[in-house]
């Protein structure tokens, strides 16, 4: 068992706008790419151009299907990797400390030193964010790439996560949740950020902006400018008329 | 085999960054690409690059594992076994190199049309053209044809040029955004980079679009509209704006041929062309005198409807009339287009009156003078906020020309070009047909074609036809009777009509990036065929083939010489304004590649190879008066080629000095300062300059200085094309050349001057119980064609592909997701895997686009995904359509472009009563991998050498 700091000083994390990821996958491919250079061990792919080819990524991109009564069918992109919750029991559970949360910042850690593979934070985690590399046979997970944020050679305007970095629709924000006038936690309280599962009692620091509501075709209200200026009997061209006289 | 492979690690944060361009699809990003221990270590977008502001997408993160690609050929190759077996042997490039300049060289001094030469997914058509064009060919093209030519055409032809590479919504000021059949890509980052900020700002984004996936996924409205039913839509659109009055008529005045008259003499060979006076100026009626007078009279207010009497007795009628009659009509009234598009009449009126609201009721006003080209002070830029994109969803239809077209006439209408809020050209657009090359043809023995081979023709005096007016003096038929407005060739005809030897057989074929052999051809099965067939003497069809490629893809197995290029990391390149510019609207923008990294592996940049070759063939401009070659390499050319006195093939840094920009003597240090630079050059365009370039004197003057054109170019939006009226005058007998009999009836009809609609070809005479549904696929953002499934990460997100099915026909015909199913068309069947989906036509199938492979190729197991599971639609696709009663076939192609009709496609679908085999069918046997196997796991990380 590994014990969780009773508080942080900071609460990092990511608000992840669903009204705008398009399901790209530019997040985390990215990801992959710093992260496959940046940890202790690389995140291998096994069978890399086989039948069955897996691979460790820290952050994977699914897509689900709503279909609502009352408007078309719609589709939403929905990028998961770990939420660095407040009561995060992948920590509780790690039987050699491991796997940790910082009191610093509140990121969760794997010293992958440490790390025997045993699996248990994997099947503790609700959210299946956690991902063993399948050659090394550590656990892997996002680290919200900590050694950019307090990265003393990359430029300022680098020192956030690669994803936020790379991701072409604005769709991710890193920030300090504990702040509240951090860009995370205004558009939280604007967007009406959720957090993800919230009966799991994890406390999950990253959020999700929830789609904005779309057209509903049938309840759209006619537009102010459409038939009602419907030009009278003369018709169109004598409609041209009166508007080039407008004109002069 | 059970090895793995490993990259370098950083030296903890020592890495050395080489800043470069993207190859990982046409979007053309800037990258910042990390070197540690000499090798590729990580690649991030670039925040100072015009087009990508710091961000990449999946396929971008993702070129390492490109670069690193088990599929990279490794050395020249020499076919050894039967084509399509994928045996041969190594040889030097010096072998290699004089075996193309024997066979490059009998052609050129018998009879150069014999060779054909097609580069596919090409970044330096400029260079690749003019190589042609010294070689007297006049068989080239890139590949234009099959991907997008409808939208660059019918923008050209209307305005001066079209989207993505030519012009960009208004992200920060547009007011509603509309878009249609745009996919994940097309183009890839700033489109989402865009979305982000209309997000952001609140704004609507409808998307029009069978499947509700990626952008259209997040649009505020989804249309699901039925394929090949755009141009319904749009023209709908167009009713409901004109029948509430909703257009900006002072911009039809100003802008366009609205005023223009057209002559009506229902007999004569004039009828439906623009009156002229002596000068050839078009004429408009003074709407006071009613007289005729010059549409360039100065402060004339010219009539917008009435019959007018011409000096020579006969009668005209301006555009701005014949267009009223024709879109009033009720047959263009939503409730007469709703059932065919699947889109509610309610919904069709709703989304004009949004269009005309954001327009009119919300116009954006920029506090800035110009002077309009007539001279004409204007105090304020006035704008109509309303931005459109459009992609190859409405383009790859054979009614595409024509519905392209009513959607700049719908831009047009309500003044949304080139105005604040709304679509904006990018430098060196807008460049409208006068400004723009006629088509070159001809060939004779050892001599360089007279000009550039594509271009805009004017009328049939420019097609490119034999001396009996109807024999197409192109392999692929381009600029023929078939094709008239073929801007950017048909390379999608290429090896059929070769095989076919119509309208002659070639000897040699060389390609470039161009995967005919699968995913870029239509009916891949029949094409392998073509490649491999053989005539009575034993010796092959197309005798002789020449391919140059990066990758083992499944094209190389197809060909006689390989010549392997290196990847995008290894070489030079110039993404020039000569070719698919990359500029933003404010501001005129190039770019290079350089080699980040020296090939590790016997390979040569492809540029530089061709010049080598035009060396050896003594072609001119690329020999001395010595006979010594002029280039050294692509590098070399880059810098030192002249187009004309002062213009290359870069903008940046020109003259003795580098000080000039545009216009200016080659100067020897220009790469080494675009590499300082970041890889490209940004030059601001003029504030005054940034808004109404087709009418902008401060544009004008701008455009000429940096010489991206040599004068003032009059550029007036053509809402009545006139070229395509000659075509029908043509086909009415009525103006020489005349097209053959049976061309007649179908010019007559799709060639209207105005944007109009006609349903796909593939409709005509089918049998809609028979194949009730359409087919068509999306191409995913993680994706770019077949590139990226030798790619370790990008096949774990894309390693296979699903036949998506709308739920009702699911239920229809008893399927689930993960039945394997039949998918039936006129020319063929397809098994496949399938998945319900209700986000979706209700009529429509689709899937990713070239996800299926072919077993061996691309250094993939012969067991993979792409091979066993995957699949492609194109087996279901032909080139020509059925049989008609008088036993013609025709191209499955737009009549005008003759852009590939790809999602005219029609099908049916039913379980498959075998649900065991685990395959897709058709199953292509397996070709023997070139390039050896690949390792089994990699793992590219600190530390970790290779």
């Amino acid at each position: 068992m590994t014990s969780l700091p009773a508080t942080t000083e900071k609460r990092l994390g990511l608000v992840i706008d669903l009204d705008t990821c398009v399901g790209c996958h530019a997040c985390a491919v990215n990801c992959k790419e710093w992260n496959t250079g940046a940890g202790a061990s690389p995140l291998a792919d096994i069978d890399a151009y086989g039948s069955d080819v897996s691979g460790a990524w820290l952050n994977r991109i699914h897509t689900f299907e709503v279909t609502p009564d009352d408007a078309p069918a719609q589709i939403v992109h929905f990028p998961k990797s770990c939420l660095h919750c407040d009561d995060a029991p992948c920590v509780t559970v790690c039987p050699t400390g491991a796997s940790h949360k910082r009191p610093e910042d509140g990121i969760v850690l794997v010293t992958e030193d440490l790390c025997i593979g045993c699996g248990l934070c994997a099947w503790a985690c609700p959210y299946g964010a956690r991902e063993m590399d399948p050659v090394e046979n550590v656990m892997k997970k996002c680290t919200l790439c900590v050694d950019r944020i307090y990265s003393e050679t990359l430029p300022e305007e680098d020192r956030i996560p690669a994803c936020v970095r790379t991701c072409p629709s604005s769709a991710r924000h890193f920030g300090d949740f504990n702040d509240p006038e951090s860009d995370v936690s205004r558009l939280v309280a604007e967007r009406g950020g959720i957090d993800l599962m919230p009966e799991m009692e994890t406390h999950p620091v990253n959020k999700y902006l929830p789609p904005r509501p779309k057209t509903r075709p049938q309840a759209a209200a006619p537009s102010a400018a459409a038939p009602a200026s419907v030009p009278k009997a003369d018709g169109f061209l004598g409609w041209l008329d009166a508007a080039l006289d407008k004109l002069g | 085999m059970n090895q793995t492979s490993r990259a370098p690690g950083a030296a903890d944060g020592k890495t050395e960054i080489r800043k470069t361009t993207c190859y990982m699809c046409a979007c053309r990003c800037g990258i910042n690409v990390h070197m540690a221990e000499g090798k590729v270590h990580y690649i991030e977008g670039n925040r100072d690059h015009p087009i990508n502001k710091g961000v990449l997408c999946a396929k971008g993160s993702a070129g390492i594992m490109q670069h690193y690609s088990p599929a990279r050929l490794k050395k020249p190759l020499l076919r050894t076994g039967e084509r399509g077996s994928g045996e041969f042997k190594e040889i030097e490039w010096d072998e290699a190199l004089e075996l193309a300049t024997q066979w490059l060289g009998e052609v050129r001094s018998s009879d150069p049309r014999k060779l054909a030469f097609f580069t596919g997914r090409d970044q330096s058509q400029s260079m690749t053209g003019w190589w042609a064009q010294q070689y007297g060919t006049p068989n080239y093209a890139a590949h234009g044809g099959f991907c997008s030519v409808n939208m660059a055409a019918a923008g050209i032809y209307t305005m001066g040029g079209a989207f993505w590479e030519f012009g960009a919504p208004d992200w920060e000021k547009t007011e509603l955004f509309m878009i249609f059949g745009v996919a994940e890509d097309h183009d890839s980052n700033p489109i989402k980079m865009g979305l982000g900020k209309l997000k952001e700002r609140g704004v609507k984004v409808i998307g029009v679009n069978p499947v509700r996936t990626g952008y259209n996924a997040i649009a505020d409205e989804w249309l699901g509209i039925t394929p090949g039913t755009d141009g319904l839509l749009i023209l709908a659109l167009v009713h409901e704006l004109m029948r509430t009055g909703k257009i900006d008529l002072d911009y039809l005045i100003r802008y366009t041929n609205a005023p223009w008259l057209v002559i009506d003499d229902a007999e004569g060979a004039g009828h439906g062309l623009f009156a002229r006076d002596d000068e050839g100026v078009p004429l408009v009626a003074d709407r006071q005198t009613g007289k005729p007078v010059s549409s360039a009279t100065p402060g004339i207010k010219p009539a917008l409807k009435g019959r007018f009497e011409l000096p020579d007795g006969r009668h005209a009628i301006p555009v701005f009339e014949l267009l009223a009659q024709k879109y009033l009509d009720p047959q263009y009234a939503p409730a007469a287009v709703a059932e065919r598009t699947g889109i509610a009449a309610d919904t069709i009126t709703r989304i004009a009156g949004e269009i005309a609201a954001a327009a009119f009721e919300r116009e954006v006003v920029i506090e800035r003078p110009w002077t309009d080209m007539k001279g004409e002070r204007h105090e304020r830029m006035i704008g109509r906020p309303v931005a459109f994109h459009a992609m190859r969803g409405i383009s790859a239809h054979s009614n595409g020309f024509q519905t392209c077209r009513a959607l700049h006439m719908l831009q047009i209408l309500v003044g949304s070009i080139d105005c604040p809020g709304g679509f904006r050209f990018k430098p060196p657009y807008p460049r409208p047909v006068a400004g723009q090359p006629r088509p070159h043809g001809g060939a004779c023995a050892d001599t360089a074609l007279a000009g550039p081979h594509l271009g805009y023709p004017r009328g049939p005096e420019d097609l490119l036809l034999e001396a009996d007016g109807e024999t197409a003096q192109r392999i692929d038929k381009a600029f023929s009777w078939d094709a008239p407005l073929s801007a950017h060739g048909m390379m999608h005809m290429v090896i059929s009509n070769a095989h076919a030897r119509d309208p002659y057989g070639i000897d040699v074929l060389f390609m470039y990036m161009a995967n005919m052999a699968w995913n870029s051809s239509m009916n891949s099965s029949s094409v392998m065929k073509m490649l491999t067939d053989k005539d009575a003497d034993g010796e092959y069809v197309i005798p002789k083939i020449i391919y140059s490629d990066a990758y083992s893809s499944e094209m190389v197995a197809f060909a006689d010489l390989i010549l392997p290029d290196t990847t995008y990391l290894e070489r030079h390149d110039c993404i020039s304004l000569l070719d698919r510019p990359i500029s933003e609207p404010e501001a005129l923008c190039d770019s290079i590649r350089w080699p980040v990294v020296e090939p590790d592996r016997d390979v040569r940049g492809f540029q530089s190879v061709l010049l080598d070759l035009g060396a050896r063939l003594k072609l001119p401009g690329m020999v001395a008066e010595d006979g010594s070659p002029v280039y050294k390499n692509y590098a070399d050319y880059i810098v030192n080629h002249q187009r004309k006195p002062g213009i290359g093939p870069l903008s940046g840094w020109r003259g003795e000095d580098g000080d000039k920009t545009g216009r200016g003597k080659p100067n020897p240090d220009q790469i080494k300062r675009y590499i300082e630079n970041g890889g490209f050059s940004q030059v601001h365009v003029p504030q005054e300059a940034h808004y109404f370039k087709h009418a902008n004197r401060a544009w004008s003057d701008w455009a000429i200085e940096k010489g991206l054109q040599d004068g003032p170019v009059e550029n007036i939006f053509q809402l009545y094309l006139e070229p395509l009226r000659k075509f029908q005058l043509a086909a009415e007998g009525k103006i020489k050349p005349m097209p053959p009999e049976h061309h007649r009836e179908r010019i007559r009809t799709c060639f209207d001057p105005l944007p109009t609609w006609y349903p796909p070809f593939a409709d005509d005479g089918l049998d809609e119980n028979a194949y009730p549904l359409h087919a068509i696929t999306q191409r995913p953002a993680a994706m770019y064609h077949s590139w990226g499934s030798q790619n370790a990460w990008l096949r774990q997100i894309h390693g296979e592909n699903a036949l998506y099915v709308p739920g009702e026909v699911c239920d229809a015909q008893g399927l689930e997701t993960g039945d394997w199913a039949l998918v039936s068309s006129q020319s063929g069947e397809i098994r496949v895997k399938i998945a319900r989906m209700d986000a979706v036509n209700g009529s429509t199938l689709w899937t990713w686009n070239a996800i299926g492979k072919r077993a061996g190729a691309w250094a993939l197991d012969k067991d993979a995904p792409e091979a066993t599971r995957g699949f492609l639609l194109n087996h279901l696709i032909d080139e020509l359509l059925p049989p008609k009663g008088d036993g013609r076939r025709w191209a499955n192609s737009d009549p005008i472009t003759g852009q590939a009709a790809w999602f005219d496609l029609r099908v049916s679908i039913r379980r498959d009563a075998d649900q065991s085999s685990g395959q897709s069918l058709p199953d292509v046997r397996a070709q023997k991998s070139p390039v050896g196997e690949a390792p089994t796991n990699v793992a590219f990380g600190r530390g970790k050498a290779i």
